[in-house]
């Protein structure tokens, strides 16, 4: 489903962010993705969702390549691959149903079923109740919840997570993992970055990918 | 719907912005109606001095009969020539009498009459040009009887080169202002995608197409460009009221041509907006 082939990224004047990076990732698969600060977790995210394209090797998504992918048909791999970030990334000023139903539409969604579908993955990630609060007036913990919400609107097979976690204290950041092990339980992919260790060992049926300076040092299930 | 609320939005948001693209559209557009009207006007001028385009061949007085009927025959058989008139001595003493009237008075009680008899050559509509009255006129002077021959077509040529002039000055001013009506709608363009920058991030992020993203930036050009043509269309029309009331009357230009303006108008700001928008919406 993902699968990098010696990827490198290498940024002009700052070198190598990633080298010759392989691993697959499966349907269903769940899988962390550690790493010290620099280590190229957020650099690995960013090419599989193709915000940026490789340096060298290929990574494919479904069936789409960064070797061939025009630019103008990258939207296809966005509908394809969900993505939530630490910082959440939401519209201000607008309502957690705003913010969900606004990429339904951007998308083109049939407007009579964005209000119905966006209410029905809110509902999904638990927060119906505030589905009409701006997001700014609720918690980060919740807030994360409407990106989740908001990454489903496409209905992707992979949710990708960049340290989803780091803002958030203890009991949110379990609340939010909590959630994708209940969306990975229906079958969603889940590759979620982070440096937490004590998170990490807490889920034992994981996957685990490591990468320092670049490069991957372990994976604890290579296919 | 998502595109036309978003440009409407935007306008709201920056009315001065869009509100001066329009405007310097309209400018542009403007100057080339202005053009537009003088050209029409022109061109009207020149079909009624066109039709009046004829050659008039002045003959001696001792010319016999029978060779001014072989020049009428001759003249007539030449393929430019559409009807050959003979006036008389007399005749041109009385059409200028009825049309000078002081002639009469210089002239009148005089027994001699100072006018040549002539013959007036009228030509075919597509031959009424420089160069087939220069023939005819070449033709007819060749007759050893023929004293004079006289065309009014410097002033036709005179009328071609001015329209050519302001065809010239319409094509360079206007092509100055829709200039800066394409700089002014790329700045309105970059300030509208600023403001939106989280919506097209996000927009990206969940796959929306290209085209969806641009859509309402081309809503909006195509606004401030009909905007524009509606600010031209009634400038010219002022215009117009104005030469008509005050100085002469003239035509107002065909109703095509106002249309084809306003087409202009919104084609040039879906395009500025088009090329603007190629140029900032791949550094969000
Ligand atoms: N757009 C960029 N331009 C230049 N260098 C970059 C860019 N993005 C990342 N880098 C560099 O690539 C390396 C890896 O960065 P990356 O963001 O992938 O690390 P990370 O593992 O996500 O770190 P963190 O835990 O701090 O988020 C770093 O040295 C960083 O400076
Ligand atoms: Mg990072």
């Amino acid at each position: 489903m993902i699968k990098l082939s010696n990827v490198s990224k290498e940024y002009p004047k700052r070198g190598f962010a990633l080298r010759d990076v392989s691993f697959q990732i499966q349907k269903g698969e769940f899988a962390f993705l550690m790493g010290h600060s620099g280590s190229g977790k957020s650099t690995t995210l960013r090419l599989i969702h193709m915000a940026d394209r490789p340096t060298s090797g290929e990574v494919r998504v479904t069936g789409y390549s960064s070797d061939k992918m025009p630019d103008r048909e990258i939207w296809k791999v966005r509908r394809r691959v969900g993505c939530v970030f630490q910082d959440f990334r939401l519209l201000p000023g607008r309502s957690a149903q705003e913010n969900v139903s606004f990429a339904l539409e951007v998308t083109g969604a049939p407007r009579k079923t964005i209000q119905p579908r966006a209410q029905r993955l809110l509902s999904q990630v638990g927060l119906a109740p505030k589905a009409g609060a701006l997001v700014h007036e609720i918690s980060g913990g919740e807030q994360q919840r409407v990106a989740v919400a908001r990454a489903l609107a496409n209905d992707p097979f992979v949710l990708l997570a960049d340290e989803p976690t780091g803002n958030l204290d203890d009991r949110a950041t379990r609340g939010i993992v909590e959630l994708f092990w209940d969306l990975n339980a229906r079958g969603m992919a889940v590759l979620m970055a982070t440096h937490d260790l004590e998170l990490v060992r807490r889920y034992p049926n994981a996957r685990v990918l490591e990468l320092d300076q670049g490069r991957l040092v372990f994976d604890s299930n290579p296919t | 719907m998502y595109s036309i609320r978003e440009a409407l939005s935007a306008f709201k948001r920056a009315p001065l912005l869009t509100g001066l693209s329009a405007a310097m559209v309209g400018l542009a557009l403007y100057v080339v109606g202005l053009f537009g009207l003088a050209a029409f006007n022109l061109g009207l001028a020149l079909t009624s001095i066109e039709e009046r385009v004829e050659v008039v061949v002045y003959l001696r007085d001792d010319v016999r009969q029978s060779e001014i009927d072989l020049a009428l025959a001759e003249l007539a058989d030449i393929p430019d020539v559409a009807r050959v008139r003979y006036v008389s001595k007399r005749d041109a003493l009385e059409r200028a009498q009825q049309d000078l009237p002081e002639f009469s008075e210089l002239f009148g009680g005089a027994d001699v009459n100072p006018l040549p008899q002539s013959l007036e050559v009228e030509l075919r509509p597509g031959s009424r040009t420089r160069e087939g009255v220069e023939r005819v006129a070449a033709d007819a002077g060749k007759y050893p009887f023929v004293e004079d021959v006289r065309y009014g077509q410097e002033w036709v040529d005179k009328l071609f080169t001015l329209r050519r002039i302001g065809a010239v000055s319409a094509l360079v001013l206007g092509a100055a202002f829709f200039a800066v009506a394409a700089l002014i709608i790329g700045t309105a363009l970059r300030i509208a995608i600023f403001a939106r920058r989280d919506e097209i991030y996000v927009m990206r992020l969940v796959g929306a197409t290209n085209g969806f993203i641009r859509r309402p930036f081309l809503f909006e050009g195509a606004m401030a460009g009909m905007l524009g043509g509606i600010m031209a269309w009634l400038a010219t029309w002022a215009t117009y009221r104005g030469v008509y009331a005050f100085l002469f009357a003239v035509a107002w230009i065909p109703g095509v041509w106002v249309a084809l303006g306003l087409a202009a108008g919104i084609a040039f700001g879906v395009l500025a907006s088009g090329l603007a928008i190629r140029r900032y919406l791949r550094e969000v």
